[in-house]
């Protein structure tokens, strides 16, 4: 029998449509760029690079689910292995690995060596504060919302601020199951 | 965008766009309810209003999964009928037959609910309702002007799904 999910994303990312990682990478950094002339609170860019994530991974999440034929995701565990190793890959081209798992097995933090977002990014002394690439963290909790799993996903450690990897927390608040959404007097 | 007569949350079903079509309809679901999509190829006969009928078909499904998972003599859990599952959690049921139609049914960890009613002959459907899956994603998921959980208004993936359903066998 197959197994419940596949174990890592290379033959997805064969398969999918590739665009020239230059092209993502500049793109980013103009939407960034422009979020800062606008809104000049660092806080502020923030919060909006982040909704914009939790916009993007609400519909990501099915192009996920849809490419990878996962039909599963009840266990927290087996979902941070899939996001490391399938979803980071799938999309963005490299893995990332899971550590730090916490006793209850709630919390646990994704490991990026490599991330093609920051390439050729230095952050100056007036953009102290800003987590550069937090659409990512919007990412992961749109798409694990879409699954029935509340969470909370925030930066642990940054390259851009002198840490030597990017270490995103995720941390499982609780998974909400489907409930019948019609009132029963209807 | 414009909404043509009915709700909001229901469209109002289209013409039959071909006969001799080997579906009768489809329906689809997100994990709201919400009856993102209704197209009709072959129903002669209509006896509730769309709204009821949207309701009527999640709730059928929302119990008969229910159902299904705690009747698994497989599966050591206890829980009691009623329980909310978690995308994945026990069985997964996939068609029911009568001597009038088959019902195919599909459902995505995201909540995502495929229902295609078909002829009763019609083999497993689970590999078209994966591909149709896919269409969705492709066309409407995709497409930036789409606001998750709105009826789908996309005329691209309409052709493209009775296109692909005409030819199912």
């Amino acid at each position: 029998m197959a197994p419940a999910f596949p174990r890592s994303g290379d033959a997805i990312f064969a398969n999918v449509e590739r665009v020239n990682a230059e092209l993502l990478t500049l793109t980013y950094g103009a939407i960034v760029r422009q979020l800062l002339t606008d809104l000049e609170e660092v806080e502020e860019v923030n919060k909006q690079l982040d909704q914009m994530g939790y916009n993007i991974g609400i519909r990501l999440i099915d192009e996920f689910l849809a490419k990878s034929n996962i039909t599963r995701c009840v266990d927290f565990r087996e979902t941070a292995e899939v996001i490391a190793k399938v979803g980071f890959k799938m999309f963005l081209g490299v893995t990332a690995s899971v550590t730090s798992w916490d006793t209850e097995g709630t919390c646990c933090s994704l490991l990026l060596e490599d991330n093609p977002l920051v390439d050729f990014v230095e952050l100056p002394d007036t953009c102290q504060g800003l987590y550069y690439c937090n659409i990512l963290s919007g990412v992961v909790r749109g798409a694990l919302e879409m699954v029935s799993m509340k969470t909370e996903v925030t930066w642990v450690k940054d390259m851009l601020r002198g840490d030597d990897a990017f270490e995103l927390q995720v941390k499982l608040l609780k998974q909400v199951p489907e409930e019948y959404p019609y009132k029963d007097d209807e | 965008m414009q909404f043509f007569g009915g709700s909001e949350i229901s469209p109002s079903p289209p013409l039959p766009t071909a006969s001799g079509n080997n579906a009768h309809m489809m329906y689809i679901f997100n994990r709201n309810g919400v009856c993102l999509l209704y197209r009709e190829w072959n129903r002669p006969l209509r006896t509730l209003d769309s709204n009821q009928d949207h309701k009527l078909m999640f709730g059928l499904l929302f119990s008969l999964k229910s159902l299904t998972a705690k009747m698994d003599p497989s599966s050591a859990e206890k829980g009691n009928l009623g329980v909310p599952q978690l995308p994945g959690q026990g069985c997964s049921f996939h068609s029911f037959r009568t001597n009038t139609y088959k019902l195919s049914f599909m459902e995505s960890p995201s909540g995502i609910k495929i229902i295609l009613v078909t002829h009763p002959k019609a083999s497993d459907l689970r590999e078209s309702l994966k591909y149709i899956y896919n269409l969705y994603v492709e066309y409407v998921v995709k497409n930036p002007l789409y606001t998750p959980g709105t009826p789908i208004r996309s005329e691209l993936f309409n052709t493209t799904l009775d296109q692909y359903v005409r030819g199912l066998g």
